[in-house]
């Protein structure tokens, strides 16, 4: 093999270079944020269907209910279990998770997905989040911006 | 070669049959069991329902007050805002006088007793309603079960198709972010708001006879029967009962998208 050594000084230059960054990061992930619940979820113990399949795909399930209601004219959801829950994002979900910027927004942010929901959906008032929490702070920017309050 | 051209033939149209036919089989042996895995729904029992909702407006017993209580009945039920200026504005119930609402049948020389009097004015629900056969992505649908002409905000592209197509103003466009012009502390939490650039109107209160209440316009203006809401299709039912007993017209009837609202004018000596 001809210039031997300048190709392999060559490739282990490339390999470092193009590790670098993997390397150089490892172990500093920012760990998945807990979604965390508010006194009335934990109050009721259980979601509408299994932790494993809302963590999944609540978003299809809202997608569902979205054309089910709209479209269908349909409101009651019949839980696996039995149990019936009116098809209501704003009245339904967010009278236990009330919390969105600790609940929602947690893993959004971390997922970096924005669903517009909340560009018609009303937010709960966030009750008992003290003013020093960011989730707080960065809801009343955000107020203040969009509402000019 | 293993397979010769008729066997493969043989072999090909046996496993199309096979295909084919193994769905229906499934479903004779074990039926429902492929679509265990679909959720249910289904409609609150208290629900009203109705085969062709409409609306009856008595215009001698409306008066200033019951107008007002009507507007802002559906406006704060809605979080529609309110936006100063003709071209903006955002309204789902509202007024016109006469020669706007009907304009074939003005002649210049109207009743006296009809000038200057608010018309209440919505929505009409056409039963061939143009907003629907315009929108693109089907936002602007009607619903087969009761014809209340719907809008899925979810999907309106704010392309304002249907605010050209419909002869009666009906639909208004959000120019702006709707919330800025709504108090956000005073909002009905019930129901959402809208976002810049979609279109929106009246929906018979679709969410309210969900569940088993009559739509807040006609719930605002009490008892005073200048509101009657009731299923057109149903000739049992009280509106249709009005209907019967009086003289009633349609906004733009000639132009025959079959407007759901009817009116109901007397000359001035008819009545108390």
């Amino acid at each position: 093999m001809y210039d031997k050594t300048k190709i392999i000084v060559g490739i282990i230059i490339f390999v470092a270079l193009f590790t670098f960054p993997f390397l150089y990061n490892s172990g500093k992930a920012t760990p998945a944020p807990v979604p965390e619940l508010s006194d009335v979820a934990k109050a009721a113990g259980k979601c509408i269907e299994s932790k494993e399949y809302m963590k999944s795909s609540h978003m299809e399930l809202l997608n569902t209910w979205r054309t089910e209601v709209v479209r269908n004219g349909e409101r009651v959801f019949h839980a696996s279990d039995g149990k019936q829950y009116n098809m209501s994002l704003q009245n339904t979900c967010m009278e236990c998770h009330a919390n969105k910027t600790r609940f929602c927004d947690q893993c959004h942010n971390y997922a970096d997905v924005n669903p517009y929901c909340w560009d018609c959906h009303l937010v709960p008032k966030e009750r008992g989040l003290p003013s020093t929490s960011i989730g707080a702070k960065i809801q009343t920017l955000v107020e203040e911006k969009e509402y000019g309050r | 070669m293993g397979v010769n051209r008729r066997e493969f033939l043989k072999l090909a149209g046996l496993s199309a049959l096979a295909g084919l036919g193994a769905n229906s089989a499934w479903e004779l042996l074990a039926p429902g069991s492929l679509d265990a895995a679909e959720q249910k729904f289904g409609a609150f029992e208290q629900a009203l329902t109705g085969s062709r909702w409409g609306m009856i407006v008595d215009m001698e017993k409306f008066n200033d007050e019951l107008i007002r209580a009507a507007i802002d009945a559906c406006h704060s039920t809605h979080n529609v805002p309110h936006i100063e200026g003709i071209k903006e504005e955002v309204k789902w119930i509202w007024t016109e006088p006469f020669q706007n609402v009907f304009p074939e049948t003005e002649h210049g020389y109207l009743t006296e007793h009809l000038e200057d009097v608010p018309f209440i004015v919505l929505c009409n629900h056409c039963f061939n309603p143009p907003c629907v056969r315009v929108c693109p992505t089907k936002a602007t649908f009607k619903r087969k079960k009761d014809g209340i002409v719907m809008m899925d905000m979810h999907r309106c592209i704010g392309c304002r198709y249907c605010m050209a197509a419909c002869p009666f103003g009906a639909r208004s466009f959000n120019f702006s972010d709707p919330r800025k012009h709504l108090d956000m502390d005073k909002v009905n939490p019930d129901y959402p708001t809208r976002s810049k650039g979609v279109v929106e109107k009246c929906n018979f209160c679709a969410e309210r006879l969900a569940v088993g209440k009559i739509p807040a316009c006609v719930e605002a203006i009490g008892d005073s029967g200048a509101l009657a809401f009731g299923d057109v299709g149903n000739a049992e039912s009280e509106v249709r009962e009005i209907l019967r007993d009086n003289y009633t017209i349609r906004r733009r009837a000639q132009l025959g998208t079959q407007p759901n609202v009817y009116y109901i004018i007397r000359s001035r000596g008819s009545h108390a």
